[in-house]
């Protein structure tokens, strides 16, 4: 809670005096950071991913594509965390290792039917982060509920659709496949680009390789370079060769 | 010492049918390697020999039914023999499966014949029915004796006429083949002859097992018999006296009895992975489930284990009336030591109680933990487990798998696969012809649940797969496509039409 450095130069009062009226705004600034910074620790983000979004204990996120919620769920897996995937029937189970998700700390409740809710305050008891895909509108009054629940548990919720009053909104948006082309080759990497929006202020927007060739994430050159924004056209095959198993 | 030994004859045989809930009069032969191990008595009164060949011995009885060769299935079956033979005589010597010797009880039933009949009467009631018993001064005569013996009958070789029973067998009892073979060539059919030879030829010309059954022919080679130390008794149970009738009771009831069952194995230094529950109910067995556990069983998942099986029993209507007995078999137990926490880490009990919440809200199917598996669709290559049941069959990872989509792996694997739709340029359903190749070019798809019709940006496959032809399996085709708004998806067509199976979402 206490910051090393300020309580050192707390003591040693020989250390050259700076402009009061600075001092005071460098207490301001730090009581401001205290009150909604320091005492809501953040999650462990994947490498990629971290100057993208963090998530802050006691908060609720909202996206809008399965793999970003995986990699935001990889990132805290990986440091030894509990997670938890409610309702999401269609959890790909080898994505999520790629991008890093612990399997073996990773509890789903693929149809919960009726009772996600209750399901999720559950689940926010003993993970660190819960993924949940809304089957229905969320009233505010229970997010708001849930959201009480976060932060006594130091949880996170990420979901997958619409949630009221969500803290931050991720979204994936302009995405490119490169390595598929006429017919050869197969899907390889991914540019992307994540836009964060934040109350009403207007979204940040940040280009990324998600995923890059070897799995893991990149930021990408913010400006999209001709050559390898176009699936590569240049070899149309006439005759599409086949490999035929058993 | 007199020894006295209980054969069960033809033990694999009766093993093996019993295992099948068979009657022990039907002809039938336990095969290893398509050649007859052991056959019992209706097969062998159809001419069916130890050795022969499996065509063979069909052509000679036809219904003969035929089992495989498990060596612990016979062990396991033995083990309820020895006990009972333990309850009347301690100090129980297993020779093989079906074979066991004891001290011969002496006066205590009355005298030896005597003795021989009780144990009969007692393995007769298991429904071990072929039963012969031997007595003689030391093992391998009063094992010979067995073998003279009738069924459900001793024979009993008197004391000091051990050298004058056996002087009339031949050297066949000697189950040494090579020994047998030499002994038949040099003219000595019988163990008389035997026993006329110098002990130190014997020993340096047939080896030692000839050599100790020639002391035997001239009144020595007793041998202490080593006995076994009887295993502990684990199994747990616990009745209900008046009946109870509701899962919660019941589960109230057993908490005491799960404890001592956890309490008795961890006195032993051992934990339970796998526990069979058996729910009886008026006296006949009405529920009977066997668990697995990721780790060990603690008395708290023992409990929770009884609860889900009595709530699904009580559901589906196997549990008609009021329970009376509930019983806990450790069916695998582990030392400890291989389950031992980490210092630091290992499950947290407090993520094991919140788990249990959700079951107990959703029921213990509903939450799973996902594993990872070979195959070739993605949905093949995941598998979910219900939790706190241990992964079981799974495909292995290593493999090559030729025809799988190579990574990186879609993020959404439908657990039922989307019908789709693909056109070519000239607005034809698309289609993949036998030999493989496409009717044309896909230009516009539709992955289906809620999605629209757009145009294809690029295409990657096909990546045909023919599984199971054998058993009329379908050739699957499959192929990634990319919309012009930039999502990819895992289209199939599978010889009729096309399905998404997963989305690169």
């Amino acid at each position: 809670m206490f910051e090393h450095r300020g309580v050192t130069a707390a003591l040693h009062p020989t250390e050259p005096q700076a402009d009061p009226r600075t001092e005071i705004d460098r207490l301001r600034e730090r009581m401001r950071r205290m009150e909604d910074g320091l005492a809501r620790p953040e999650l462990d983000a994947l490498p990629g991913l971290s100057q993208v979004i963090r998530l802050r204990v006691g908060g609720s996120y909202q996206v809008d594509s399965a793999s970003l919620a995986l990699a935001l769920m990889a990132g805290p897996s990986r440091g030894g965390a509990w997670c938890a995937a409610v309702g999401l029937s269609d959890f790909g189970a080898e994505a999520a290792a790629e991008l890093g998700v612990v399997l073996e700390r990773t509890i789903l409740v693929p149809e919960p039917g009726e009772a996600w809710l209750e399901a999720t305050a559950a689940l926010v008891d003993v993970a660190s982060l819960v993924l949940v895909r809304p089957p229905a509108r969320v009233p505010e009054a229970v997010a708001a509920k849930l959201s009480a629940r976060l932060r006594k548990r130091s949880a996170v919720l990420v979901s997958i659709g619409p949630w009221p009053r969500a803290e931050a909104s991720v979204s994936l948006a302009e995405p490119r496949w490169t390595g598929a082309g006429r017919g050869e080759g197969h899907l390889r990497s991914r540019r992307v680009v994540l836009e964060v929006r934040r109350g009403s202020a207007p979204p940040r927007r940040t280009a990324l390789w998600f995923p890059e060739p070897d799995g893991s994430l990149a930021p990408a050159s913010s400006r999209w370079s001709e050559g390898e924004a176009v699936p590569s056209r240049w070899s149309s095959r006439e005759r599409v060769e086949t490999r035929e198993v058993g | 010492m007199r020894t006295m030994t209980v054969w069960c004859a033809d033990w694999p045989v009766v093993a093996a049918l019993a295992d099948r809930d068979l009657p022990g009069h039907l002809p039938a032969a336990v095969f290893a390697a398509n050649i007859v191990r052991a056959c019992n008595g209706a097969a062998r009164d159809f001419g069916v020999r130890r050795g022969m060949r499996r065509r063979d011995a069909q052509a000679r009885c036809p219904e003969l039914v035929i089992l495989d060769e498990v060596p612990e299935r016979d062990v396991r079956s033995f083990e309820r023999v020895l006990a009972a033979l333990e309850e009347l005589r301690p100090g129980v010597a297993p020779l093989r499966p079906g074979l066991a010797a004891l001290k011969s009880p002496g006066r205590f039933y009355g005298g030896e014949p005597e003795a021989g009949a009780v144990i009969a009467e007692c393995l007769v009631g298991l429904g071990v029915r072929d039963v012969r018993i031997g007595v003689a001064d030391e093992l391998f005569t009063s094992e010979q004796a067995a073998r003279c013996a009738g069924v459900q009958e001793s024979f009993v070789v008197p004391p000091g006429e051990s050298g004058a029973f056996l002087r009339t067998l031949p050297v066949d009892v000697l189950d040494e083949p090579e020994a047998v073979s030499l002994l038949k060539r040099l003219g000595l059919p019988g163990l008389g002859d035997l026993a006329r030879l110098p002990a130190v030829d014997v020993e340096a010309r047939f080896g030692a097992r000839v050599a100790w059954v020639h002391r035997v022919l001239h009144g020595g080679g007793a041998r202490p018999l080593s006995t076994r130390t009887p295993p502990p008794e684990l199994v747990c149970e616990v009745d209900f006296e008046p009946a109870l009738d509701s899962a919660e009771a019941v589960c109230f009831s057993a908490r005491q009895t799960a404890e001592r069952f956890v309490a008795q194995l961890a006195a032993r230094q051992l934990v339970c992975t796998e526990v069979l529950l058996v729910v009886e109910a008026d006296g006949a067995v009405a529920s009977e489930r066997r668990w697995l556990h990721p780790r060990w069983f603690t008395a708290t998942d023992l409990i929770d284990r009884l609860h889900w099986q009595l709530v699904g029993s009580l559901r589906v209507g196997d549990i008609r009336s009021a329970i009376t007995r509930v019983r806990m078999v450790p069916e695998t137990v582990v030392p400890e030591g291989d389950h031992a926490d980490g210092l630091w880490g290992g499950t947290d009990a407090r993520v094991e109680r919140g788990i249990a919440r959700v079951q107990g809200l959703l029921g213990q199917e509903a939450v799973v933990a996902p594993v990872l598996q070979g195959g070739r669709s993605p949905a093949d290559r995941q598998a979910l487990v219900p939790w706190g049941e241990r992964a079981t069959a799974l495909r292995p990872r290593g493999l090559p798998w030729p025809g799988s989509i190579p990574p990186p792996a879609p993020a959404r694997v439908f657990p039922a696969p989307w019908a789709a739709d693909v056109l070519d340029a000239a607005g034809r359903p698309l289609a993949v012809l036998p030999r493989g190749a496409l009717s044309g070019d896909p230009a516009r798809f539709k992955p289906g649940g809620a999605e629209t019709w757009q145009p294809v940006a690029a295409w990657a496959g096909p990546w045909p797969v023919d599984e199971q032809w054998w058993e009329g399996g379908r050739v699957l085709v499959r192929f990634q496509m990319v919309g012009v708004d930039g999502r990819a998806w895992l289209v199939t067509f599978d010889g009729s039409g096309w399905v998404t199976e997963a989305a690169y979402d």
